[in-house]
């Protein structure tokens, strides 16, 4: 692995975002967009609270991951990545380069989305914001290293859209937004134990919720983390040298 | 005893149970331009992709400038073009030439040089996306050349241009063998084939015939390189040249 690599690769990709106006405003205005509209849709403050926390994790989580996943899948059939491996690039240098890049896309999307939520929205905050944010991030940085792995999956872009669905939606469903996760059936809270995005939509309710941050939150934070560290090693373990 | 920057030996290659590569023995010389020559689906983009180290080899080996092909010190030292323009459709040539300088270790400011070799210099600032594909073929050409590769291995760098281009980008790849780069550059039209100093007739993954272009036509008693080539598939002579 190579410093220089990995932030010339990371440049590179946030020059890509930048050249294409329309994905980055997409990036960066949409999430803000739906929580605007969700406000208006429940029209209840006290509903609104019990939402919004739990979306401001799946958020930066799906938008990551279906960028990620189209974005890498492009480079493997492009050409390119085979290019960069006749090249000294590290595995880690490109992994890393693409979390580095979208990790700072997702900060921005997310400073976004929270201010408008929090500051126009009325959305209450009782934890530091900061924790928020920090939840946020790791969140984006799960979905950005699932996305790297999954897109190895894929062989065209439909696929890969498609496997957005497989790996976010029953994590959505299943993660305690619509049906709290201790009244689900035994064998579903099971599957719900295993999936990560439950503990990034718990940690979210968590900080916006008690001011203190208990010991809960700090587990599921650093079980966030270790699954997004999972899914960079499976991703790296994808990223061949030589194919057949 | 001297030995090529490329040798090939025994090499195999099998793909979802079919042999692409059949025993292929080959050498490239030093400052010397190799022309692969041979119809689509001959194995010309395995073989490279076997020299530049990212095709999975069955067997045989490829040792190039004197290690394993796609060793860690030779990836400084190896430029590979693919047969499909493989640079960033949403980045600047400027931009793409910056960043896989920065990835070889090579000085960023090469973008400016490998650009003027090209001819692509007054679209330096221009999306490659927006390039044809004549002008995309020699923007992925330029990443090649970056730095001070020993050997280039390019797959079709000349398809879709018109012949004055063609024959500038010729001009270029002699003067750089000139200098002691040794060079592997693949086409299906035999036309091209004068302009090599050294052939590499590939069919049905196998080396035809590896000899000069002038050598080929005496060993056949054909007219031009395409009647050689099929002289040889008629005959079913499968030798090679020392």
């Amino acid at each position: 692995m190579t410093v220089t690599v990995t932030l010339a690769t990371a440049r590179r990709v946030l020059d890509q975002l930048r050249h294409d106006h329309r994905t980055a405003a997409l990036l960066l205005v949409f999430p803000t967009v739906l929580m605007v509209l969700l406000r208006y849709v429940f029209d209840a403050p006290e509903r609104f609270d019990r939402i919004a926390p739990a979306l401001l994790g799946i958020f930066p989580f799906t938008v990551m991951f279906l960028v990620t996943s189209v974005a890498t899948l492009r480079e493997r059939r492009s050409g390119t990545l085979e290019r960069l491996m006749t090249m000294p690039m590290g595995r880690l240098d490109f992994l890393l380069g693409y979390g580095l890049a979208f990790g700072l896309v997702a900060l921005v999307q997310v400073s976004l989305v929270t201010a408008v939520t929090v500051g126009l929205l009325g959305l209450d905050v009782a934890g530091p914001v900061w924790l928020l944010l920090l939840i946020a991030v790791l969140d984006a940085l799960l979905g950005t290293a699932l996305g790297l792995a999954v897109s190895a999956f894929a062989r065209t872009e439909f696929q890969a859209v498609q496997f957005l669905a497989v790996v976010a939606l029953p994590q959505v469903l299943l993660g305690g937004l619509f049906v709290a996760r201790d009244q689900m059936a035994a064998l579903l809270r099971w599957v719900s134990d295993a999936l990560p995005l439950s503990y990034a939509i718990a940690a979210m309710r968590l900080v916006t919720g008690s001011a203190d941050a208990p010991a809960e939150l700090w587990r599921d934070i650093v079980i966030v983390a270790g699954a997004s560290l999972l899914a960079l090693a499976l991703g790296a373990a994808t990223l061949r040298r030589q194919s057949g | 005893m001297t030995s090529s920057p490329v040798e090939i030996e025994g090499l195999r290659v099998v793909r979802a149970g079919q042999e692409v590569l059949r025993g292929i023995d080959a050498e490239l010389p030093a400052g010397v331009i190799t022309g692969l020559l041979g119809p689509s689906g001959s194995g010309k983009s395995t073989l490279m992709r076997a020299i530049v180290g990212v095709q999975r080899i069955t067997g045989g080996r490829v040792t190039v400038l004197g290690r394993p092909a796609g060793s860690p010190p030779l990836r400084r030292l190896v430029g590979y073009s693919t047969q499909t323009p493989a640079v960033y459709q949403d980045l600047t040539l400027t931009e793409n030439l910056r960043y896989f300088a920065a990835v070889r270790g090579d000085d960023p400011a090469d973008a400016g040089r490998v650009l003027d070799l090209v001819g692509l210099s007054r679209y330096a600032h221009r999306l490659a996306g927006e390039l044809s594909g004549g002008e995309l073929g020699r923007a992925s050409l330029a990443v090649a050349l970056l730095g001070q590769s020993r050997l280039l291995v390019l797959d079709e760098p000349t398809v879709g241009l018109d012949p004055v281009l063609r024959g500038e980008l010729w001009d270029l790849f002699h003067r750089l063998a000139g200098t002691g780069v040794t060079m592997l550059i693949s086409s299906h039209v035999m036309d091209e084939a004068s302009r090599c100093d050294q052939l590499l007739l590939m069919r049905d993954g196998a080396v035809l015939a590896q000899d000069s272009p002038a050598g080929l036509i005496r060993r056949t008693g054909a007219a031009d390189t395409e009647q050689a080539f099929i002289r040889l598939v008629r005959d079913g002579r499968q030798e090679v040249a020392s």
